[in-house]
């Protein structure tokens, strides 16, 4: 069978889970030397950023607690997950499930190392969130106007003028400031989103002051062609090191999406663990990525991400039974194999 | 340098049926194939002619053989393990014109999946290869565990390549090499495909990739990138992985349609007749789909893709 690796052993609490984990195969960094990661193009490190308490939380209809909020991310905090997105400073009318920004962001243990930024749609959400004790922001823009109106009440241009507010008062106070780009690949309500009006956003976002433009497949409609073409685009624009991809798995095509991203050099992934988060645009179904897959493909591509997929799935695990639903992520689903629950 | 056409062969019928639960009625099958036969879909991998006792969901063979439709342009292959089950196939009674041999790159998963080492089967394969033959009868091969065993762990790419030659050579005029419990990864997929196309035309090749960790599209991609032109699915992802229990199977059909009609990839295949298909099926079956493609759009009374 093969020993098992270390890494695993200490994550597996049931004897009949080890033979079922031959699979999870440990950092790449301790198996296997650097064998032509080089000559592959890919990059040697990913950075992922773990949108599940926020981006999916948000989108699942039952309201978490806040202490299953905090310990959810206190379990993630563990897995070397190196930025963990907690929460939204929204008014609660409009996102009833972020209600509790304030008690999460306080309630949460910080662990050296990891980045916690929250959402932050205007400076009013902006000084909430510093007092809070928020040391990174990120700020929200669409590429599709259509989408802007009906997601945040105001044209492109307005939100953007609302993120400048946003990215200045940042500046002084030294906090770094994320810029999302929504409807990258498409729109749900105009369709097709032309790739230059992706890269005038996302430059539009990035002259302001955000440090990483991350590129969000919002309804998970694009494939590796729509992927290359769009980041072509940006490209021209942005630098690589400052561009992530949040892609939505709606229609199977996320995994493939990020591969073809990180083939571009494309080195900073969004993901939420379990794959928490449905779609709001297309009933029944799935939204963001799982985490605990794209780690997957990105350790057996050789690539280092620092995340321990096992406490990744156990933090999935238990989020899952919190909420009383079966996870998103295939690896979990072949992985955990059900002991009495 | 992606391919301009690839072919999509269909095998949600044999292998996505075999692996669920529920026994389909005869006349379910028969319609899944016709339905299946209308949607652009060159080949559809029918049923197989094996022992009842060892596959029940298989016993209809011969009533589904006699009972579908067969389209012209459409390839309608079928599993035979050996010279028995061949001549059932062939026999006017049934009236097959393509067959299928399971070749496995694990000697463990060999003995415990059909009761004999690797060299053993390849006798047998031999055996109806060359009846094939005789008979102008094309036969395909499958190399499972190509990428990783449920007892034996990581399979050693070169072992695939030679399993894959051992079924060239005596005549199978495609390789199918399948991710059987679907472990496989980019980088694996990659590694396998290398030592493979050393021995075997790029153009015999294809992959069946199992979705059980959610790898599949991106090991299909994979493969497509190094020029692989033929690719297996199975509509609505029909058939679950008996090796983890409540995990998925097979790859989705439609999603895979969905990404090489995002790549601007001609596969000559309906899309959305393919996921009304995957909606029979899954009624039939009092099952949800495993297509996402599916689970995203059967929520329109329109379908816009």
């Amino acid at each position: 069978m093969g020993t098992v690796p270390s890494a695993l052993k200490h994550c597996l609490s049931y004897q009949h889970l080890l033979k079922e984990q031959l699979w999870i195969a440990e950092p790449p960094a301790a198996a296997h030397p650097a064998q032509g990661i080089e000559a592959s193009g890919l990059p040697e490190y990913i950075k992922i950023v773990e949108v599940g308490p926020r981006d999916g939380l948000q989108n699942e209809k039952v309201i978490v607690p806040t202490d299953t909020k905090i310990e959810l991310i206190n379990q993630l905090s563990k897995t070397g997950l190196p930025a963990i997105e907690v929460t939204s400073f929204v008014s609660s009318k409009w996102v009833p499930q972020m209600a509790d920004h304030k008690e999460v962001m306080r309630g949460i243990e910080r662990y050296p190392g990891v980045q916690y930024p929250v959402l932050t749609p205007n400076l009013q959400g902006f000084h909430s969130a510093i007092a809070a004790g928020a040391t990174e922001v990120s700020v929200f823009g669409a590429a599709s106007e259509s989408f802007s109106k009906m997601n945040i009440n105001c044209s492109i241009e307005e939100s953007i003028e609302r993120f400048e507010e946003v990215t200045k008062s940042a500046r002084n106070m030294n906090i770094p400031v994320r810029g999302y780009v929504s409807c990258a690949l498409g729109c749900p309500y105009e369709g097709n989103v032309v790739p230059d009006k992706v890269a005038e956003i996302s430059k539009r976002l990035y002259s302001m002051g955000c440090y990483e433009i991350s590129l969000g497949d919002t309804i998970g409609v694009g494939t590796p062609g729509s992927m290359k073409k769009m980041l072509e685009a940006v490209m021209k624009e942005i630098p690589l090191s400052a561009l992530a991809v949040h892609c939505h798995d709606t229609y199977g095509q996320a995994l493939a999406n990020i591969l073809t991203a990180i083939q571009m050099g494309v080195a900073v992934v969004d993901s939420s663990v379990a794959g928490l988060g449905g779609c709001p645009y297309a009933k029944g179904a799935t939204g963001n990525v799982a985490t605990e897959d794209v780690i997957y493909m990105l350790n057996g591509l050789g690539i280092n991400t620092g995340v321990n997929l096992c406490a990744v799935m156990e933090a999935g695990n238990f989020i899952c039974t919190a909420l009383n639903k079966k996870t998103n992520s295939k690896v979990a689903q072949a992985s955990f194999k059900a002991v009495s629950t």
